[in-house]
């Protein structure tokens, strides 16, 4: 049995004829949310796709649940939410959730069982197209929890989200790793950093720091994570 | 593949459908309305529309199912849904045999508007069966499908996709025998015209409008109209990434 969910090792991206990844390592236990915090362009959304396997990679490895990222034996153990909602517009909350649970050969009570989790029940049966942002992201994410996934990747999904509802998702976060999910979760804001069990900070397509946040603030010599940040980038610079 | 993945994918393409009553309308009306245009077209010589008029019941189809296809994988593919799907275990052809069965559904009932309009009120006049006329007019709606599928399977950008329309549809239409009898074409258009399968379409619908039963030789064309459309849909299934750059 494996202990790690994801292992990421020398993983190198080329897109656009241009290397965006150079050469990113580190793994996810089971039970863990790590946060993958970073500005924007610096890699995160790439790296969260060679992770659930739509990438081409350049070289180097993607292992998730034992297997190479994408392979046939870990689609559908493999929860995948990208930051733009990938649902359809022109479907109920209920109907989009059906047809992905059919497509993961679910029982039809694991549709109402995430509608309850995102807290939608009381719009399950309108168009998503008709939903605010935020509920279009919930139905979203309903989508990637389907079936109880065993990694969890989730892309920016607490953007433009009003703070109750942010506070509400990061429980719900920590609720599944504790049920033994892994998941990743990416960021650009700092001030989620500390929600997270571990992050690793990307810039420019390097890992910056693979820490705790408790580790990050001892390492740095600050207890704003946003200023963390800044001084590593400025240890990086000088080094 | 998965039957119940493919069947699951039919029904919610259907779902969405059933949400737009404006392009089931467009669907329903817009064949049998051009066809009923080319009738008056040629008011004066009711020959050229015996002539031409079954013809339609394989153009039409095509064309339209191809936009539709064209239209719903772009959207499919820039809303993400694609990439999410991607990352299940749907096979890629559970997808695309989805799509060909949900838009089979709606041609049944484009022909089931256009077939009867054409007979009964154009004076539109067949020797063949029935049923015969229906299948190569389904046949030719799904050709139409994964033609739209193999061709959005390739264009990356919606400027590419609506161009599929001119570099895979116009051409079988200038060369299926509509405006000259293929047996009148010199030997490469000839050999092109050969190659296309709408070509076939035309064939076994001219047959079947001056002949009373469904010979050998319109056998032959539905079984290579439906030959290239499931090849199309294999080639298609094969050329759908699932990792992207």
């Amino acid at each position: 049995m494996v202990n790690s969910c994801v292992r990421v090792s020398g993983l190198h991206v080329v897109r656009g004829g241009r290397e965006v990844l150079h050469g990113i390592s580190f793994d996810v236990p089971r039970g863990q949310v790590l946060g993958l915090l970073g500005p924007s362009g610096s890699g995160k959304t790439t790296l969260l796709r060679a992770i659930v396997g739509v990438q081409v990679v350049a070289s180097g490895s993607v292992d998730v649940l034992g297997a190479p990222a994408g392979d046939r034996s870990v689609r559908g153990r493999v929860g995948y939410a990208t930051q733009s909602p990938a649902v359809y517009g022109d479907l109920s909350v209920r109907e989009n959730l059906a047809y992905f649970a059919d497509v993961l050969g679910l029982p039809r009570g694991a549709v109402a069982e995430v509608i309850e989790r995102v807290d939608l029940a009381a719009h399950a049966d309108r168009v998503v197209g008709a939903l605010s942002g935020g509920q279009r992201g919930r139905v979203n994410l309903a989508a990637a929890l389907l079936g109880g996934p065993e990694l969890i990747v989730l892309d920016e999904p607490t953007v433009g989200l009003d703070p109750v509802l942010r506070e509400r998702l990061w429980a719900l976060f920590h609720e599944l790793a504790a049920e033994g999910a892994a998941l990743v979760v990416s960021s650009h804001v700092m001030e989620e950093a500390g929600r997270c069990d571990r992050l690793v900070l990307l810039r420019e397509g390097v890992v910056l720091a693979d820490a705790t946040p408790a580790e990050l603030r001892a390492g740095t010599g600050t207890d704003d994570l946003d200023q963390a940040f800044l001084r590593l980038v400025r240890q990086e610079a000088q080094a | 593949m998965n039957p119940r993945v493919t069947l699951a994918t039919t029904r919610r393409i259907l779902q969405q459908l059933r949400r737009d009553p404006r392009t089931i309308a467009l669907l329903l009306v817009l064949p049998t309305a051009l066809t009923a245009v080319l009738r008056y077209v040629f008011d004066d010589d009711q020959a050229v529309f015996t002539r031409v008029g079954p013809l339609m019941l394989g153009i039409f189809p095509l064309a339209t199912m191809f936009v539709v296809t064209s239209v719903a994988t772009l959207r499919e593919r820039t809303g993400g849904t694609l990439e999410r799907l991607m990352t299940t275990p749907l096979a890629k052809l559970d997808l695309l045999l989805g799509y060909a069965l949900a838009f089979s559904v709606a041609a049944v009932a484009q022909i089931a508007v256009l077939l009867p309009v054409s007979l009964l009120l154009l004076g539109l006049e067949v020797e063949g069966p029935l049923w015969a006329l229906v299948l190569v007019a389904v046949l030719v709606a799904v050709l139409g499908v994964a033609l739209g599928l193999l061709g959005s399977a390739f264009a990356r950008t919606e400027f590419q996709a609506v161009q599929m329309f001119p570099a895979l549809i116009l051409p079988q239409v200038l060369l299926c025998g509509l405006f000259a009898p293929r047996d009148s074409m010199g030997p490469v258009l000839g050999l092109l015209s050969d190659l296309m399968p709408l070509s076939y379409a035309v064939d076994a619908l001219r047959a079947l409008a001056v002949e009373p039963g469904f010979g050998s030789g319109q056998a032959v064309d539905t079984a290579v109209i439906a030959g290239v459309a499931l090849a199309a849909l294999l080639v298609g299934a094969a050329t759908l990434p699932r990792r992207t750059g």
